[in-house]
């Protein structure tokens, strides 16, 4: 019990520091706003920053089903067939390999802005899923391949039947880091786009809140996108343990 | 012919002859009439060969052995000796280089248990056993029964419902067992099956393999001489570099069974015969 609170004491007394060093030197909050003053910034301005924060919260949900099907069912052809393994691999790591980012202005280009934010985080949480998809799905156990074909089961029935529900536990480790950086995807698309003057999510708050120098209201909405994350994660994590429980050789603790 | 050495004669080394009289004293005198004898063969393999790609070197080189109907035939041998690779090139899970394996009939239905006891972990006992029936093609309801009987069989009645994860290794291994007896199999294929359990659960599913044998043939991989004495009717020695029968050695035909057995002077003897055997084939490779 006690080993369970010690993080939630760290980060209370990493709080209490802040708030003490903000009020013992005078610090401006222009500069650095004291957390308190962040709470009651973020309570001042909870509709307009929480259905910000909503739409954020769906567009990486929306990015994160995307590349969850794609990454998913490209791993599934990849498994099916090696050659196109080959052929397009290469591909996809390029992909993984070009700092997203940088395309995000470029997407804006073709793409509205809703669309262009969806793809460029969608693309960010795209790789992830695909190669822990495909790790699992080439990772099932090799008695049990063998005893497929040895029973005469199709390439396609090894893949549905055996592959699939052996990938399963790396395809959720994907989504789990897939959900944390398709909120980093939509929050530097929002940010190029918010630049452009379009856009709602939290990234364009704070864009916004710099342009007015309103330092706390930054703050307040960096501290939401935090609580996204953690719930994006949260959600997966839960997710994980309660529908993958079969799969666990013993009890997680 | 029972348990002649003829298939083995080819791939003997030279210079056997001081063995000669050894091995006249081991195996048995002509034809006897018996459980095990006389019976029809139901595969030989001929001049078998296989060099993995990318090697030079063969993993087995010129195998001739004959399998007959319902009997338990071990395979015995050092490890590298390329028993495991027999087994799976018999289940047509390799390819062989050189050589033909001829079916008597048609090729039988095969069960392979693996080292491993490779099960689903996210699907029951009997949905696990049950595998080879759905991928058969044999609806739920029917392999519903057939599956409850393969369990009985193993001894695990009443374990339908419970899931992998919650079995020991020997009941694990139990369950690989039913699941490789659920179809009927004419030929049970097992590739040192109960090697990473103790020495007692070993000693369990010795005896549990040894109930399950009527009307089923055996081809059984092991490097222990115990398990090949207590499980074999016919012990096929295999030599290394490259892998080839050593020496054939039929077992007596009329045995006691379980701890009898295992307290018999007999079944000692037998051991002494087969370490000797393995010995001779790890100086020959």
């Amino acid at each position: 019990m006690i080993a369970r609170l010690i993080p939630v004491i760290a980060l209370a007394a990493l709080i209490g520091f802040w708030e003490a060093l903000v009020v013992l030197y005078k610090i401006p909050p222009a500069q650095l706003p004291a957390p308190s003053l962040i709470v009651s910034t973020l309570l001042a301005n909870a509709p307009q920053l929480l259905s910000a924060a909503a739409t954020t919260l769906a567009e990486a949900l929306q990015a994160l089903a995307l590349a969850t099907a794609g990454g998913v069912a490209l791993a599934l052809l990849f498994a099916w067939s090696p050659l196109l393994e080959r052929a397009f691999l290469p591909v996809a790591v390029v992909l993984q390999v070009t700092p997203l980012i940088a395309v995000a202005p470029l997407l804006l280009i073709y793409l509205e802005p809703h669309a262009a934010v969806l793809a460029c985080a969608a693309l960010v949480a795209f790789f992830p899923i695909l190669s822990n998809a495909s790790a699992g799905l080439s990772g099932a156990d090799r008695g049990l391949v063998e005893l497929f074909r040895l029973k005469g089961a199709s390439r396609t029935k090894i893949l549905f039947g055996l592959r699939l529900p052996s990938a399963l536990p790396s395809i959720f480790v994907g989504l789990r880091i897939g959900a944390g950086l398709s909120l980093v995807g939509v929050v530097a698309a929002e940010l190029a786009a918010g630049a452009a003057g379009q856009g709602e999510g939290l990234a364009f708050r704070i864009v916004e809140a710099g342009y007015r120098l309103k330092i706390p209201v930054m703050y307040a909405a960096v501290f939401l996108l935090c609580l996204c994350g953690l719930a994006l994660y949260g959600a997966f994590a839960g997710l994980d343990r309660i529908l993958l429980r079969r799969w666990r050789d013993r009890p997680e603790i | 012919m029972a348990g002649a050495p003829s298939s083995g004669a080819k791939a003997r080394p030279e210079g056997r002859a001081p063995f000669d009289a050894l091995w006249r004293h081991l195996l048995p005198q002509g034809e006897k009439a018996g459980p095990f004898t006389p019976m029809s063969p139901l595969l030989s393999l001929q001049n078998l060969s296989l060099t993995f790609p990318g090697r030079t070197a063969p993993a087995l080189d010129g195998v001739d052995l004959t399998v007959r109907r319902g009997e338990t035939l071990c395979l015995l041998g050092p490890s590298g000796c390329g028993k495991s690779t027999l087994l799976r090139l018999v289940a047509g899970l390799e390819t062989p280089s050189g050589g033909v394996i001829d079916w008597s009939d048609k090729r039988p239905e095969i069960g392979f248990v693996f080292q491993e006891p490779n099960l689903m972990p996210w699907a029951d006992v009997a949905a696990n056993v049950a595998l080879p029936l759905r991928l058969a093609g044999v609806s739920r309801c029917e392999a519903a029964s057939r599956v409850e009987a393969a369990l009985e069989r193993v001894g695990l009645k009443g374990l339908a419902k419970v899931l992998p994860r919650e079995l020991s290794g020997g009941m694990k291994m139990r369950v690989s067992l039913a699941r490789a007896l659920v179809d009927g199999p004419d030929l049970l294929l097992l590739d040192e099956p109960f090697a990473a359990l103790d020495e007692i659960t070993r000693w369990e599913l010795n005896d549990a393999l040894q109930n399950l044998r009527a009307g089923v043939t055996i081809l059984f991989v092991t490097h222990s001489v115990y398990e090949a004495a207590y499980l074999a009717d016919r012990v096929c020695i295999l030599r290394a570099n490259p892998g080839r029968v050593h020496a054939l050695v039929a077992l007596e035909e009329a045995r006691a069974k379980g701890a009898a057995l295992r307290a018999s002077p007999a079944y000692a003897q037998t051991c002494v015969r087969l370490s000797e055997g393995l010995r001779q084939a790890m100086e020959a490779a």
